[in-house]
């Protein structure tokens, strides 16, 4: 293990990433417990839900006596991101095989695209999606479980900094791929579009505003 | 929580996470069009970068977590390892929460 750490710069890089999902996990196992969320049904959503945000939103709606369509409504626009994630990176990223698509689709995170994106040739793009889609997947499933079991002993996650370190690490894995103007002004204007947009739009659906950025991307010669 | 929302939420998660490879298996993607479907990851991703950083629903966040995220990204700018930015970052927000700056 030590020595797969030392020599293999995605697996290292993996493992960081994994350490503060789990404290996230672990949070959100305590906060969905201690809003009357069943352990089985933590449990489900963390394997078949599979989005640490939409889990988030989820449970804070259901806490303040949401009905099940406002919850899958905003659960989803939070989650349509994934359909463009899922046409940028194909099925090159994912494999051949047929289960190989069937599994690999549901790893997609916004980390494991990053991760996959910021590699510059396709078997390491695909390796490092699915190790980092394997690795947070059980991350995930293990530590959430664990939170609702311990519950709210774990205090905030926000005193360790975890809140800074996420974007942090996605900014980090998307540097690379500013490499030119375009994909510059493309990343700055969806950032723009996407804070601008916020205190109007529901939840998720910022994000999806910021591809109206992508007229920036024309190439200039 | 119903089980009903859990099951549909889990099984339209799915739907979006797996339509994208298979449409892209059915458009022809020229050379043109790869390209922007990569940018439009990198404008989705810059998209969550932002609001993560600054915002807390629709409000702003505070100076602890932007100035986290600020100082991972110069790291990361300067070509620093993957695990020094985040936890630069996370330390960075952590100290200063420690000071009391929110």
């Amino acid at each position: 293990m030590r020595s797969i750490l030392r020599t293999d710069p995605i697996a290292r890089d993996v493992t960081a990433l994994c350490a503060a999902a789990a404290v996230v996990g672990l949070s959100f196992g305590a906060i969905a417990s201690a809003g009357g969320v069943p352990l089985a049904q933590i449990m489900v959503m963390n394997a078949f839900v599979y989005a640490g945000g939409a889990q988030f939103l989820a449970v804070g709606l259901a806490g303040a006596g949401a009905t099940a369509v406002a919850i899958i409504a905003a659960g989803l626009l939070l989650n349509a991101r994934h359909l463009p994630f899922g046409l940028a990176i194909g099925n090159e990223v994912l494999g051949a095989s047929r289960w190989g698509r069937l599994l690999g689709s549901h790893l997609m995170t916004d980390e494991s695209v990053a991760f996959a994106l910021a590699q510059e040739d396709p078997g390491r793009r695909r390796r490092a999606y699915w190790m980092t889609g394997i690795a947070l997947f059980l991350t995930w499933n293990v530590s959430a479980a664990a939170g609702a079991v311990v519950g709210s002993a774990l205090g905030d996650p926000d005193t360790l900094g975890i809140d800074a370190a996420f974007p942090a690490a996605l900014l980090a894995l998307t540097l690379p791929s500013l490499k030119d103007r375009p994909s510059t002004l493309v990343a700055l204007g969806g950032a723009a579009l996407a804070l601008v947009s916020t205190p109007w739009l529901p939840a998720g659906l910022p994000v999806l505003v910021a591809l109206l950025a992508l007229v920036l991307g024309r190439r200039s010669s | 929580m119903s089980w009903i929302a859990i099951i549909a939420l889990a099984l339209g998660t799915y739907a979006f996470r797996f339509a994208g490879p298979v449409l892209r298996d059915r458009i022809s993607v020229s050379e043109g069009i790869r390209r922007y479907l990569t940018l439009s990851a990198v404008a989705l991703l810059a998209a969550l970068i932002a609001t993560a950083a600054l915002l807390d629903g629709t409000h702003f966040v505070g100076v602890a977590r932007p100035a986290g995220v600020l100082v991972g990204a110069v790291l990361a700018w300067r070509k620093a390892p993957f695990v020094v930015v985040v936890v630069a970052a996370a330390l960075t927000a952590a100290l200063l929460r420690v000071a009391g700056v929110e």
